[in-house]
């Protein structure tokens, strides 16, 4: 065994084959987002919806895919499920492991965000005629999406690491190639590294797409909000949501 | 059916425009929460360009009142009539309902994410149609009557509850309402805010508008209200013009309640 040798860690890092995987993960990412959101935001509507059995449905599915482990779902879809002749490619089966697993976790996030709207917003958009749509989309969903930011912006950075389970299955995305990259030449360390080293830049260049859009998002609020007390159920909603 | 309710009437203060259908009638309107009654059997006529006061011990269904005259609060028996549309809970009355109707809350119920203008535009762009242009120079001709035309820019965080409240009263008359209704409008405002709004809802009687206020502002219901309407555990208790109600209530309820509040 060799000492660590830093030159090796950066040629690694600027491995194309490597920064192909890193592409995979990225890719994976925004999907899973993308696709987590819209179930998400889907089963978030059925748990607050007034009919028991629609309620309770979406409340089995959060219970379900939040209390197992995404590894075993992910192996379940790739590896069981063809046993009962439902079969996928790897990179789809990655896709509906994590889309499945992230849209539990979103449908809370979105759920605790448009709990934190005051009814007296909805009540104003009622006295005011305005249509359930113009109120969703005008009135409730802005000042629910600016409490989901934080708790959002969590879980999709434990999304973009959670991707790496995908490579259980085969799928080539950072970690699975790092994986190859280090049977292949056997030094450990440089190449974990350099996937250590992508992970944590992809990591902060989230957190810096986040802090922008708590920002824009934010542009009436908090620090010119506080000189009025009587505006407190925004700032007391978002501690909720954040609990 | 209605016989017993317009006795009632009749005998409260005399209307010179009862024989108009009336902006407000409710009869014999009850509405529960689980065991408790909010309204217990509610009768209550207001004339076109009457403006009433109502008020009453904390709990007395006072806010439940008005909140069911917009349908924000649904009534579960009786019958409401709002300028001779019936509340019966379809979809297209309740929307002729609250188109003819405007409120303003204790809590002012601004959107907080968007500016004063903003918050005026807003239904009368996407409720009544109206171009940009012409529903911003509608928000400021009632910004203007509020007297904070220089606000317009300004997010609802920025301005002080008084002002809140004025854009509040501002955004509700932009959908040009026949009737306004206020909820505890000045229960959540520093004192020295206070005046403010009261200053700007004399106003707007003076203008003839037809008004219901839950207030506890003896002063303004002294000052403004053609009537008062005094409630206590869900009914209408009495109700007289200002000067008869505060020198000779008639029921032991009203008069431990004044005594209450007259300091």
């Amino acid at each position: 065994m060799s000492h660590f040798s830093p030159t090796a860690a950066v040629s690694y890092f600027f491995n194309y084959f490597l920064m192909k995987g890193v592409l995979v993960t990225i890719g994976l990412t925004v999907a899973a987002v993308v696709g987590g959101l819209i179930l998400g935001m889907g089963i978030a509507l059925l748990r607050m919806s007034s009919n028991p059995v629609l309620a309770g449905a979406a409340r089995f599915y959060i219970w379900f895919f939040r209390g197992t482990p995404l590894l075993i779902q992910l192996v379940v879809i790739y590896s069981g499920l063809p046993q009962l002749g439902i079969k996928f490619s790897v990179i789809t089966c990655a896709l509906v492991g994590l889309i499945l697993n992230e849209a539990a976790y979103l449908a809370e996030i979105v759920r605790s965000g448009f709990m934190a709207v005051s009814a007296g917003q909805r009540e104003a958009a009622w006295a005011l005629s305005l249509s359930p749509w113009v109120t969703f989309r005008r009135v409730t969903l802005p000042q629910a999406f600016r409490l989901m930011i934080p708790p959002l912006g969590n879980s999709i950075n434990s999304l973009l690491k959670a991707t790496s389970l995908a490579s259980v299955i085969s799928v080539e995305e950072l970690m699975r190639r790092s994986d190859m990259l280090m049977q292949e030449h056997f030094q450990i360390l440089e190449v974990y590294a350099a996937a250590t080293a992508y992970y944590l830049i992809l990591t902060s260049v989230w957190d810096a797409v986040q802090r922008r859009l708590e920002k824009h998002f934010g542009r009436s609020s908090a620090a010119k909000t506080r000189r009025v007390a009587a505006s407190a159920p925004v700032a007391q909603a978002s501690v909720e949501a954040r609990a | 059916m209605s016989e017993r309710s317009m006795a009632r009437a009749e005998g409260a203060t005399v209307q010179p425009q009862l024989r108009e259908v009336p902006a407000v009638r409710m009869e014999a309107v009850y509405k529960h929460y689980g065991d408790f009654t909010a309204l217990n059997e509610v009768d209550l006529k207001v004339a076109k360009g009457e403006k009433i006061v109502v008020c009453g011990p904390s709990g007395s269904g006072k806010s439940t009142l008005i909140r069911c005259i917009n349908h924000i609060e649904k009534h579960d028996e009786g019958l409401i009539y709002v300028n001779g549309v019936e509340l019966d809970h379809q979809r297209k009355n309740i929307d002729a309902v609250r188109r003819d109707t405007g409120m303003v809350f204790q809590s002012f119920n601004l959107f907080p994410h968007m500016t004063v203008l903003e918050n005026c535009t807003l239904a009368p762009m996407t409720a009544n149609g109206l171009s940009e242009a012409e529903a911003k120079d509608l928000a400021m001709h009632f910004l203007t009557k509020v007297r904070i035309p220089d606000q317009a820019e300004k997010f609802p965080g920025q301005l002080s509850g008084g002002q809140q409240q004025r854009v509040a009263i501002a955004r509700a008359l932009c959908m040009r309402p026949k009737i306004m209704l206020f909820d505890e409008p000045t229960s959540a405002l520093d004192p020295e805010m206070v005046k403010e709004v009261l200053e700007t809802m004399k106003k707007l009687a003076e203008e003839g508008m037809t008004m219901l206020c839950v207030t506890h502002e003896m002063g303004f219901a002294r000052e403004v209200a053609d009537r008062i309407v005094f409630m206590n555990e869900g009914k209408v208790v009495e109700q007289a013009a200002p000067e008869e109600f505060f020198k000779h209530p008639k029921s032991e309820r009203a008069r431990t309640f004044l005594d209450q509040i007259i300091h």
